[in-house]
């Protein structure tokens, strides 16, 4: 490749040799032999052990994938000794799988294994896994996650920090498969989520609880104020002219949901605030079709403290939600499915959070989520209401 | 399709293929430019007492990774690395103010990109620029992925050289619609990198702002016996059909294809795109009745093997199998399974749980849908079911065909940040059935409308709509 400020790029003639629409890299050259040859043909697998991956091809061949766990902020020096594993075990061939994890494939067990091994040994200077293998069956593998402080404008929290210290805490999750059934673990860093983590079975969201603070100065320089009062879903963005005779927007903070839409349009409306930021646990989404359809995550912790480095109020909530549901679900079920199942008032009594009025929808399709039927269970938060209103 | 000619450019398969020798930027010597002990001794330009926090624990720690970028950069010549050297210790100096403020220092946007292309590469700039000035332009450049997410070594230790060279040296692997991501780069490097992308690595780069956003996929037919078409060849076929749609907004908003070889959604088209292709077959589930048996002997672990953590006790068929079919299509006798294909809906449980016994049908294609996206604005949505099933073969002209339909529709009603599922639901989808020129069918739906209001079309009212008030006046007097 280039070398040099410019490389091979002449900006006089910007056009000369510019190859333009040429799309991704075709795949089939990045597969290893053993995969062309079956490409099709598979007809069934097995997990052999936790991380390790047994698929077999209608030919008789069988392919052994080692799958191991990455932060998908990854950096190059990483990369390259992933490349070095690669090319010592594996011919030179390696992927990624959606969710972050690193796969390793080999066509025979006995180099599976000694991979195995090689990638156990690697760890950190400070001691964390490079490589820590596992991410396979009912268990929880790699959390897909944003970009947070790391890259992002609009975030309420950082991303990686988050998923590392949760993935911390659940490791034993990622190296067994002990739970009911798969868990599905998502971080998005605001509500636009980038991560869309809106059907995972626990995601943790970064929001916003401050209104946007309204430049004045920037606002008629930098946006177009028609664009800012249509980007509010709510209506509550108007335009106004200050004092000084400039044109703006107001905003109606009784109408602020706080999804930063007004921000994504125009950076004279920023939204962060470390006082007001914080963090939602939603819970019960999914997007496989097995036994139950898809479905959303709901929303069952608002506004947990936003707190670098360790988040240990997010950690804590979410390894108390899996505990509760890997010793009450029934095999094969979701944590949606077991919500489902028990009744939302038991999955807050068996887990003791609170339940507060932040997570009863009141937008668009609320209606829809309100329960419209005398069938309930009692629980203790039952009881609260009926006390309160001299029922009891 | 592609660099015609170069289809198998980085084939090792193939005699004379390129190879990372061919295209390197550094040597082994500037590969290999420290040791652990120094690793282990190295302090970064700044302290980060709480992003060092993230070093303790299992899980592979970013800010230990980054820190390796660090000193790797640290020990190579300035001129071998055209953006600024201090770029990764630069990038944790303001992580960690981050941290310390809880509250992000990257400015909102800056619009930037390669010529003739709108999208691609993403604006970002530092509002600390005199204290980190290492980071103070620091792009996204998108990298197209190649089907599967699989690479070769001499391929990606290529993207690493050029990453490092003119980027930061740090990536994302991968972002979440599937690009690989150089995270931070400067303008000027832009144009550059672009050019020793499309040369040497042959490779485009991705989408974003009101564009086609990269295709992605799962690894269907390579490695996974549920695949009902290739979703690999599928999702390049269409990413080189669309390479306009990809690169040159012209769209209200984003715009994204997903491929799922089954109704399993490794790649979560269901939830995370505006037109989802899953794949599902229209014959019977394949049985083989002494694998069955094997299952219910306990020689073959349930479910591949994926619940062995834990004593579950013995496989129990009638329970674990029958009872939690949603349909309750199947029947075990004590002998034999079978199983009503026609009252199936192809859930993939018994399959999941089986699958060295059962088999997805063996005429294969795919389902359609539309409309999923993230909260802003309207709401979370998963796709509408909207195709039941199309043959999936290449070269897809009759499925294109339908997504073409779609998304000139929608480019020309969807308002501004209107994704096409929000457009449906706000013209109905009975508008959208209209467009796609296709009937009604009671799979579109959860259960038909309780809301009473509804609409009729003009033509279905027998005289139409004009009516005189006198004619009316004539049988009922004011």
């Amino acid at each position: 490749m280039s070398k040099g400020k410019l490389g091979y790029f002449n900006p006089k003639k910007p056009m000369e040799n510019r190859i333009t629409d040429c799309g991704p890299q075709r795949y089939e050259q990045f597969l290893p032999p053993v995969i062309r040859k079956n490409y099709g043909k598979w007809v069934s697998h097995r997990i052999l052990e936790p991380g390790l991956l047994m698929h077999v091809s209608e030919t008789g061949d069988k392919v052994y994938t080692v799958r191991c766990g990455g932060a998908r902020t990854m950096s190059v020096e990483h990369i390259r000794e992933i490349c070095d594993i690669a090319d010592k075990h594996c011919g030179g061939y390696v992927r990624w799988t959606t969710r972050n994890n690193v796969e390793f494939i080999t066509d025979s067990e006995e180099k599976a294994k000694a991979l195995k091994k090689d990638l156990d040994a690697r760890k950190f200077p400070a001691g964390s896994h490079k490589f820590p293998i596992g991410g396979t069956g009912f268990g929880i593998t790699g959390i897909v996650h944003t970009q947070g402080w790391i890259h992002c404008h609009c975030p309420a929290t950082d991303a990686s920090g988050v998923v590392k210290s949760t993935a911390d805490v659940l490791f034993e999750h990622f190296t067994d498969m002990k739970l009911p059934a798969k868990l599905r673990i998502a971080l998005a860093c605001c509500l636009n989520m980038c991560g869309a983590v809106h059907c995972s079975d626990i995601a943790i969201l970064g929001y916003h609880r401050k209104p946007p603070i309204v430049d004045d100065k920037m606002i008629g320089g930098a946006c177009e104020i028609p664009l800012v009062i249509a980007a509010c879903p709510l209506y509550a963005i108007k335009p106004v002219t200050t004092p000084e005779g400039k044109k703006s927007v107001s905003v109606n903070y009784d109408k602020c949901m706080f999804c930063g839409n007004c921000y994504t349009m125009c950076a004279a409306m920023p939204l962060a605030d470390s006082e007001g930021d914080c963090i939602n646990i939603l819970v019960g989404g999914k997007i496989s079709n097995r036994i139950t359809k898809p479905k959303f995550s709901k929303i069952v912790v608002a506004a947990l403290p936003n707190n670098p480095p360790r988040w240990p109020e997010v950690t804590d909530t979410v390894k108390k939600i899996v505990d509760v549901y890997a010793s009450d679900a029934k095999k094969y079920e979701r944590i949606g499915d077991w919500t489902e199942r028990i009744g939302w008032e038991k999955f807050f009594e068996k887990t003791g959070l609170p339940f507060t009025w932040h997570v009863i929808d009141d937008y668009r399709l609320a209606y829809d989520t309100l329960r419209t039927s005398t069938q309930f269970k009692f629980t203790e938060q039952a009881w609260a209401v009926s006390k309160t209103v001299g029922g009891i | 399709m592609g660099i015609p000619g170069q289809e198998h450019l980085w084939d090792k398969e193939v005699k004379g293929h390129r190879t990372y020798n061919d295209i390197r930027i550094f040597t082994d010597e500037q590969l290999k430019n420290y040791t652990e002990e120094e690793l282990k001794n190295f302090k970064p330009k700044h302290d980060t007492p709480m992003l060092d926090e993230l070093e303790k624990g299992p899980w592979p720690s970013f800010v230990s990774d980054i820190k390796r970028e660090a000193l790797h950069r640290k020990k190579l010549a300035q001129d071998d690395m055209m953006i600024p050297r201090d770029v990764a210790d630069d990038l944790l100096g303001q992580v960690e103010l981050s941290y310390v403020e809880k509250e992000t220092h990257w400015k909102h946007g800056g619009i930037v990109g390669v010529l003739g292309y709108g999208g691609g590469v993403v604006g970002r700039y530092s509002d600390q620029q005199a204290k980190f000035p290492g980071v103070a332009h620091f792009h996204t450049y998108r990298i197209n992925q190649p089907g599967g997410k699989f690479y070769t070594t001499d391929w990606l230790r290529g993207f690493c050289d050029i990453c490092e060279y003119r980027g930061s040296g740090i990536t994302n692997m991968h972002g979440s619609t599937g690009d690989m991501v150089i995270l931070g780069t400067t303008s000027d490097q832009l144009e550059p990198i672009f050019f020793d992308l499309t040369h040497d690595l042959g490779v485009d780069i991705g989408g974003s702002g009101g564009n086609l956003r990269t295709p992605s996929d799962c690894l269907g037919k390579a490695r996974c016996e549920f695949a009902c078409f290739d979703t690999m060849d599928m999702c390049y076929d269409m990413t080189m059909t669309y390479q306009d749609e990809l690169h040159r907004p012209a769209f209200p908003y984003k715009f994204k294809f997903k491929f799922d070889g089954c109704p399993n959604g490794c790649v979560a088209s269901i939830a995370r795109s505006d037109c989802a292709f899953i794949g599902t077959w229209k014959d019977d589930i394949r049985i083989n009745q002494e694998a069955v048996k094997e299952y219910i002997a306990g020689k073959i672990p349930r479910n591949g093997g994926e619940m062995t953590g834990r004593d579950w006790g013995a496989f129990n068929i009638q329970e674990e199998v029958i009872e939690r079919c949603p349909t309750q299509c199947m029947n075990w006798d004590g002998n034999k399974i079978s199983i009503n294909n026609g009252e199936c809906t192809r859930c993939m449980h018994c399959i999941d749980v089986m699958p060295e016994a059962l088999r997805v049908g063996a005429d294969q294609g795919l389902s359609l849908l539309f409309g999923a996206k993230a909260p802003i604005l309207e709401g979370a949505r998963l796709a509408t079911l909207v195709i039941p099933f199309m043959y999936a073969k290449s070269p897809y002209d009759n499925i294109k065909a339908v997504v073409r339909k779609a998304i000139d529709w929608w480019t020309e009603e969807g308002k501004n940040r209107e994704r096409i599922g929000e457009l449906i639901n706000r013209v109905g989808l009975g508008t959208f059935l209209d467009v796609l020129g296709i009937p009604a069918m009671p799979q579109m739906v959860k259960e038909p409308r309780s809301n009473a209001y509804m609409f009729f079309k003009e033509s279905e009212v027998p005289g139409g709509w004009k009516r005189d008030i006198k004619d009316y006046r004539k049988r009922h007097p004011a």
